[in-house]
């Protein structure tokens, strides 16, 4: 069964990126713009991967992964950060919040896939 | 071209990649030892690999593989960069483009030609390099890989790990796949079913694993979770000490452990495929690139022709808003016309910037040229660029390439001699081509210049007359036998080689520069050589104009060409009348007289103006009845009709909805000189 990946970013030109690599890597994949769109669109659908951005207007993607996983529906699905920031500490936050992994912008679309076959373990 | 479309934007990466390869490998061909392009040209490649595997090219990743492997090893010193071999590599650039332009195309066996070329150049050095440098690549793969060790690897996992979405599954699986594993899990710490709560983990694992990967391999398993785990990890022995490690602890099957997380965590998928070893998490050699891109704006050319379509209606409702509040006395409608009128010319110009692009970019593509004719020719020839940075309309720079391809390998084949003929005509051995560009006026000058042979005058004669193109005897001027050689079907190639004569005559060099509203200039010595300048106005959308009457017409001039403005007194049109010349301030200066040059029957108004215009050599007064003042015009071209009448190079729209001629400077400076050159000859 395909996967379904939820990308979160406010960045169309990251958006269509992830999008491009993500899908001919053979995903399928549900786009939104902003952690609030992003936290919509989870709950309204189920997802394997969920790959969200950290600075976005409206909601950022700290608070749109507390707010995921006090959901039981959104245990254990893996999400990833791929974020400009590489802070140490912006990561504990990250990891404490929830995130599973992240990766750091400008990405590798190589890398991208590797990380999202090692999250998915498929 | 929408920019929605991922293979575009690959296309578009791809081109600019190519580029960047091709630029890297011309300068590796003056300083072969230059670390920091040998850098940019693996680089180069690796993205391509992988943007291509990314968007399905799959071939052409295939394919830039080899490449790529064949340069890592020049990266890493262990083979000399040599031209062969950056011949190789370019040859099998064009490949990769063709790999991008025609993925689907069966290409037939070339690229294993290339790759084997490829090959020889890699190894074809071997007995001039040092034995340092010849030992095979296997052993150093080898030797870039640690040896076979079998690591004891005990570690523990957050408890919150599940939740947060790490699979233990997953990352026992990574272990699996870094060699031969054992796997053990310690189930002590699980509490009791009563207050177990599902999604937390308890458990710990005491893992064996040989491999062949480096202790960075185990590392990146973990990636994600390193620093909030319990890692354990320590080397056993080698390959040859496995037995011990099995002796040191009890291990179990691995499958009783992943259907004991499995019962545990119903939600944890139970079918996990090997995954793949992690690489490093971004890696640096994008960055810069990346990063560089992030600063510019990518749109595709068509948006930007729509939107100077948009600034050319705007402007021209600008100049009917100008005339309208003209001729009326509401001062707010005239202050708020001159604010439009500003903003309009500011938006004009923002726009022409948006449009300029360095020439340099189309000079980059020569330097592939010169050095493949070079190989072909034999002959030894330097390229000098000058003026790289003088901007030109995009389009200009699309319609000359071309041209300019064509001009550059006539002189290469026409123009330069052989090093023996130059040493023998006392010449430095290698032939100069010399591609510079500068701004003059309102027009950009191309010229390509070459230090050969010259054009020859007598060969050019007798082949136009042989041909029928000029009588025989004709008298000719200098310039006007020289530029038969743009004339259609006129090539003075004694044999059709590889280089000229591929159907592509120099006739449509000369179309298409005309139809840039440009002009050629040819200058030749005997011996010395040859200077074809290509003259090009800036733009072709919108120009400034100077707005004039002759008789009931309006006429527009590029007011980039005029000079000056004044007035005829009575007594100069007197006086000048049945010459072709006025003074001004002490130097004779040709003139026209537009009124007898349309033939306007109306009567001439008493004050009669000159506008001086100049190509930048020569200038020529016009006369005119007024000017009417500036004018931004929008420039439409003619109909086919009337394409072919010289005098104007164009129309325009005026704000009143009339049409006004715009006057082709070039050809009346050219007029007004030959007019004098009559005159002189018969007084």
């Amino acid at each position: 069964m395909t996967a379904r990946i939820l990308t979160v970013d406010d960045s169309a030109s990251i958006r269509l990126t992830t999008k491009v690599t993500l899908s001919s890597a053979g995903y399928e994949i549900i786009e939104a713009v902003n952690g609030a769109d992003g936290l919509e669109k989870a709950k309204s659908g189920q997802f394997d991967l969920i790959v969200t951005d950290l600075n976005m207007p409206v909601m950022d993607g700290l608070t749109m992964i507390e707010e995921l996983r006090k959901l039981p529906a959104h245990t254990g699905v893996p999400i990833i950060f791929l974020t400009t920031e590489s802070d140490a500490d912006l990561k504990a936050r990250a990891k404490a919040a929830g995130a599973t992994g992240w990766l750091t912008k400008p990405f590798d679309p190589e890398t991208l896939v590797k990380i999202v076959r090692k999250v998915l373990g498929r | 071209m929408s920019m929605t479309d991922p293979i575009a934007v690959f296309r578009m990466e791809a081109a600019e990649l190519f580029e960047q390869i091709e630029s890297g490998l011309l300068d590796l061909t003056h300083r072969l030892d230059d670390k920091d392009q040998i850098d940019a040209v693996f680089r180069g490649l690796h993205t391509l690999k992988g943007s291509g595997a990314m968007f399905g090219f799959d071939a052409l990743a295939a394919f830039t593989h080899h490449c790529e492997t064949a340069f890592d090893r020049v990266r890493k010193g262990e083979k000399p960069a040599t031209s062969e071999l950056i011949a190789a590599v370019l040859a099998a650039q064009d490949h990769m483009r063709a790999l991008v332009d025609r993925p689907t195309d069966d290409h037939g066996n070339i690229g294993d030609i290339l790759l084997s070329q490829l090959q020889r150049a890699v190894e074809g050095d071997a007995p001039v390099t040092a034995p340092a440098q010849t030992v095979p690549m296997e052993p150093v793969v080898k030797a870039a890989k640690s040896a076979t060790n079998t690591w004891r690897i005990r570690f523990s996992l957050p408890v919150n790990s599940m939740v947060n979405g790490t699979n233990p599954l997953g990352l026992l699986d990574e272990l699996r796949d870094l060699g031969e594993c054992r796997i053990a899990v310690n189930t002590s710490a699980v509490p009791s079913l009563d207050v177990l709560v599902p999604t937390d983990l308890h458990l710990s694992w005491d893992v064996t694993v040989t491999t062949d990967q480096p202790r960075s391999a185990i590392d990146d398993v973990f990636i994600f979770v390193l620093d909030d785990m319990q890692l354990d990890v320590e080397t056993l022995a080698d390959s040859s000490g496995t037995a011990s490690a099995e002796q040191t602890f009890q291990a179990e099957q691995p499958a009783p452990v992943a259907q004991a997380v499995a019962a545990i965590i119903p939600a944890v998928s139970a079918a996990p495929v090997p995954a793949p070893a992690v690489e490093r998490e971004a890696p640096s050699a994008n960055d810069a690139r990346q990063a560089k891109a992030a600063e510019n704006v990518r749109v595709p050319a068509e948006r930007l022709d729509e939107l100077m379509d948009r600034v050319g209606e705007l402007v021209i409702a600008q100049s009917r808003l100008r005339q309208l509040a003209g001729s009326s006395m509401d001062l707010q409608l005239r202050s708020v016309s001159e604010e439009i009128e500003r903003l309009s010319g500011e938006l004009r110009d923002t726009m022409m910037v948006l449009r300029m692009v360095p020439v340099g970019s189309l000079f980059g593509r020569f330097r592939r040229l010169v050095h493949d004719l070079a190989r072909e020719t034999g002959k030894v020839i330097e390229l000098v660029t000058e003026g790289e940075t003088t901007e030109v309309d995009k389009t200009v720079i699309e319609r000359l390439a071309d041209p300019l391809v064509h001009l550059v390998r006539n002189s290469i084949d026409h123009g330069l001699e052989t090093p023996e003929e130059r040493r023998a005509a006392g010449k430095d051995e290698a032939g100069k081509i010399m591609l510079s560009a500068r701004q003059a006026g309102g027009e950009v000058i191309i010229t390509i210049k070459d230090d050969g042979r010259g054009i020859d005058r007598e060969r050019v004669r007798a082949k136009a007359e042989s041909s029928g193109l000029i009588q025989p005897g004709a008298v000719l001027a200098d310039q006007d036998l020289l530029q038969l050689i743009f004339a259609p079907g006129f090539s003075t190639a004694a044999q059709v080689t590889n280089l000229s004569g591929r159907g592509v005559g120099m006739d449509v060099v000369k179309k298409t520069v005309e139809t840039l509203r440009g002009a050629i200039d040819i200058t030749s010595l005997a011996g010395q050589g040859s200077d074809v300048s290509l003259r090009i106005p800036l733009t072709l959308a919108i120009i400034d104009g100077l707005l004039v009457r002759v008789g009931t017409g309006r006429y527009v001039i590029p007011l980039s060409a005029v000079e000056e403005c004044l007035e005829l007194s009575l007594e100069e049109d007197l006086r000048s009348r049945g010459r072709s010349f006025i003074s001004l301030r002490d130097s004779l200066v040709p003139f026209l007289r537009l009124r007898d040059l349309f033939r306007t029957g109306t009567k001439p108004d008493p004050h009669q103006k000159v506008v001086v215009i100049s190509t930048g050599t020569e200038r020529v007064g016009m006369v005119v009845d007024q000017i009417i003042g500036d004018h931004q015009t929008v420039i439409k071209s003619m109909s086919k009709l009337h394409h072919d009448v010289a005098t104007f190079s164009g129309a325009t729209i005026l704000g009143d909805g009339s049409v006004a001629l715009i006057l082709d400077v070039a050809h009346l400076v050219a007029a007004g000189q030959q007019q004098e050159a009559q005159v002189r000859a018969a007084g």
